[in-house]
């Protein structure tokens, strides 16, 4: 079950399309079809994503600085890891509930980068058949992950994406298991990033974990809400949905780490340089957890 | 062009049928064009032939021989079930495009180019569907809607006649819904309400397709060789609350997010229909890459947003409108024939083969219109046989008959010789009226 649930972010994981190919599409190649972009609007407000400067320019004065600044009071290091231009992918840990850490990465980029660019965060497909997240995650700037989305922002828009290789069993993971990563799916987002020949950046988060405890998972609760788990935390569900938002004041930190380039064309479709890079990934942002916790003194006070 | 002259259009009596057509009449390198369908042409054309004949395989065969077709057009597919019945959709589109394609090929077939205008409910409307979909992407689930295994079947059956017939030229165009003022679907008919209804937590992604970028996509393929699929979609990706505010109207969360099939079964009760494969659509959305298609070189006269705010324009004024609008063209087969057939008709087929048939009746009749205004070097002549004969008051009620052209020749004409005031007079007037007939 929880294989069949994941979110895959390689084009070869996905089940094989039916006559994928067969109508001998003229050879095109991808740099012809970037600069057939669609251009940009000045009247419209949303982008073809369905992102709304305006809702998160809202949410990003009011509630998300309230948050950043007061309280989980960030502190961030090496942002200048986070390339000025060009696509590059964002990896980072998960935490569990509905985290508050792909809220903060972004705000970073945005407070403190040299250049603050907009992040693509990459979400589960259950959010866009849930009604109420599948209106306003894009809105603010989530995006499916499907490997063909994160190419195209990657590849061709040359954006920031983030993604958690840990999907659905990071947020499922109890508080007993904090800043333990779990398996780092098949890989999938190494071969998203060696396709579109983006470096990744790893990212490390460390109070999430306890701004939104787990205690248990209530798997009766989840199968008749059809939601993707229902999480005991110090405010859910006894408060209410709203108590998904209940965050404890935990100081965040958050790390970026070099960035890993590919250069090199078709390092993709060699599995074990994959799986190699995708080790390499997850025990370097391990490592660096590890570290911040040996040297904060206080969750709260950090 | 490369080497199409002989043309089979299906589907003659939908918008895009009608007006390639009409498209194709004015290019010289088309020796002939037919249309097929059940039903009549709906806009005028002036030597396109209409053949009465549904997707029967022996007679679109023998029609096919006959005519020594080497391009064909199959617009017929039907992709809203609003037009017609599911049954009926079934049978034209699976059956009808089994048909068409029989009677297309084999060995010592005629055709080299076959055009398919199928739709993107090809990829559905799901959940877990990439935000573009491109042209090398199948859809993650079977289809459940009707219409959209439809068109699923209809292209598998397009795809398997280009594998066997590997010298005919294959083009598919999927087109993303179509908007504009003279067409009719289901989604146009949901944005003519006073109030756009949405489920309630949704707000889904939508691409769309001006209808005149429809007739032009298709007209370009038929003139590029460019075989393969397609996407037809303008650029930008709206959604749907942004329609509803390029439309002015508020958008109305009032179907439920669980238990909708329910919900839009009373609202087809109360006159609002809302089919199954829309349904889909109103929920998930869905937005297509069409960069491929730009890349072969087509360019789009509208933007999503600009078809949106065509239509609401086009919403606006409507009411208005109805009054005077005029009489509809209606096909008559009489006046049609009449018009292309007769031996006394001498001035109302387009300029290239009206000037052919003049130039072989020139000896006969010495000083006929067409011929006159296409002949001769020097001062032009007038366009009105023996105008210098005519007096003011004779000449007056000539004008109203004349087209555009004629009238700019005349006035110059006029200004050269005569110059009489009221008769130049009355010319502006009729050069500054809106041309009606089309």
């Amino acid at each position: 079950m929880p294989e069949r649930a994941r979110t895959p972010l390689s084009l070869q994981e996905r089940p094989a399309e039916e006559d994928g190919g067969r109508s001998g599409l003229p050879s095109l190649r991808d740099d012809d079809l970037r600069r057939h972009l669609p251009g940009v609007e000045p009247d419209r407000t949303l982008t073809d994503w369905g992102r709304s400067e305006r809702i998160e320019g809202l949410m990003d004065k009011t509630l998300v600085d309230f948050l950043y600044r007061y309280w989980f009071r960030a502190e961030v290091e090496g942002i200048e890891n986070v390339p000025a231009a060009g696509g590059a992918l964002l990896v980072s840990n998960h935490s569990g509930a509905l985290p508050p850490d792909a809220t903060m990465i972004a705000k970073a980029i945005r407070e403190e980068h040299a250049h603050p660019r907009p992040l693509n965060i990459t979400v589960e497909h259950f959010f866009k058949g849930y009604p109420g997240f599948s209106m306003l995650l894009p809105k603010v700037g989530a995006v499916a992950a499907h490997p063909a989305n994160v190419h195209r922002l990657l590849y061709d828009e040359e954006q920031l994406v983030l993604v958690f290789p840990e999907g659905r069993k990071g947020t499922e993971k109890l508080y007993k298991d904090r800043y333990r990563l779990r398996r780092f799916g098949r890989g999938g987002f190494v071969q998203a990033a060696m396709r579109a020949r983006v470096p990744i950046v790893p990212v490390c988060v460390v109070g999430a974990e306890e701004a939104a405890p787990v205690f248990a998972q209530f798997n009766l609760l989840q199968k008749l809400t059809g939601l993707l788990y229902v999480p005991l935390t110090p405010t859910f569900p006894h408060l209410g949905p709203l108590g998904m938002l209940g965050y404890l004041p935990a100081k965040f930190k958050l790390r970026f780490l070099e960035p890993i380039y590919f250069d090199e064309p078709g390092r993709e479709d060699d599995s074990s340089e994959v799986q190699t890079v995708a080790h390499e990934v997850r025990a370097r942002i391990q490592e660096n957890l590890f570290d911040m916790l040996s040297k904060r003194r206080s969750v709260w006070f950090g | 062009m490369t080497g199409s002259k002989r043309i089979l259009i299906t589907g003659l009596s939908t918008y895009w049928g009608g007006l390639l057509a009409r498209a194709l009449e004015s290019e010289p390198s088309v020796e002939a064009i037919v249309g097929v369908d059940n039903e009549e042409p709906s806009v005028e054309l002036e030597r396109t032939e209409y053949v009465k004949v549904g997707a029967q395989h022996a007679l679109l065969r023998r029609v096919v021989e006959a005519a020594e077709i080497d391009t064909v057009v199959d617009t017929r597919l039907v992709v809203d079930s609003i037009v017609t019945s599911p049954r009926l959709a079934h049978e034209n589109n699976v059956i009808g495009t089994m048909n068409l394609l029989a009677a297309c090929g084999g060995p010592e077939s005629t055709v080299r180019k076959f055009v398919f205008k199928s739709s993107t409910h090809y990829y559905g409307s799901n959940q877990d569907d990439p935000a573009f979909f491109d042209e090398t992407m199948g859809r993650p689930h079977p289809p459940r809607t009707p219409i959209e295994r439809d068109v699923l079947e209809a292209e598998a059956s397009v795809a398997e006649f280009a594998d066997r017939n590997p010298s005919v030229s294959v083009s598919t165009l999927r087109f993303a819904n179509v908007l504009g003022p003279d067409v009719r679907t289901s989604h146009i008919d949901l944005m003519r309400l006073p109030a756009l209804p949405m489920i309630l937590g949704f707000d889904p992604r939508y691409q769309f397709v001006h209808e005149d970028d429809v007739v032009h996509a298709l007209e370009h393929v038929v003139k590029n060789d460019l075989p393969g699929v397609y996407n037809v979609a303008a650029d930008g990706v709206l959604a749907l609350s942004e329609v509803a505010g390029l439309l002015g109207k508020p958008y109305a969360p009032v179907l439920p997010p669980w238990g909708t099939g329910l919900a839009t079964a009373v609202a087809g009760r109360l006159g609002v229909r809302i089919p199954p494969e829309m349904l889909n659509q109103l929920r998930f959305g869905r937005g297509v890459d069409n960069r491929r298609f730009k890349a072969a070189g087509f360019e789009y006269g509208a933007t999503s947003r600009e078809a949106v705010i065509g239509l609401a324009e086009h919403l606006r004024l409507h009411p208005l409108l109805r009054e005077g609008a005029g009489e509809p063209y209606r096909y008559e087969r009489e006046v049609e024939e009449f018009l292309r057939w007769s031996p006394n008709v001498r001035n109302s087929r387009p300029k290239e083969v009206a000037a052919a048939m003049a130039s072989e009746r020139s000896a006969a009749e010495p000083g006929s219109a067409s011929t006159a205004s296409t002949l001769s070097p020097g001062p032009p002549p007038p366009p009105v046989d023996h105008f210098d004969d005519l007096e003011a008051e004779e000449v007056l009620p000539l004008l109203g008959s004349l087209e555009r052209t004629d009238l700019e020749a005349l006035r110059e004409y006029e200004r050269g010789h005569r110059a009489r005031d009221s008769v130049l007079g009355a010319i502006e007037s009729h050069l500054a009226r809106p041309a009606t007939a089309s």
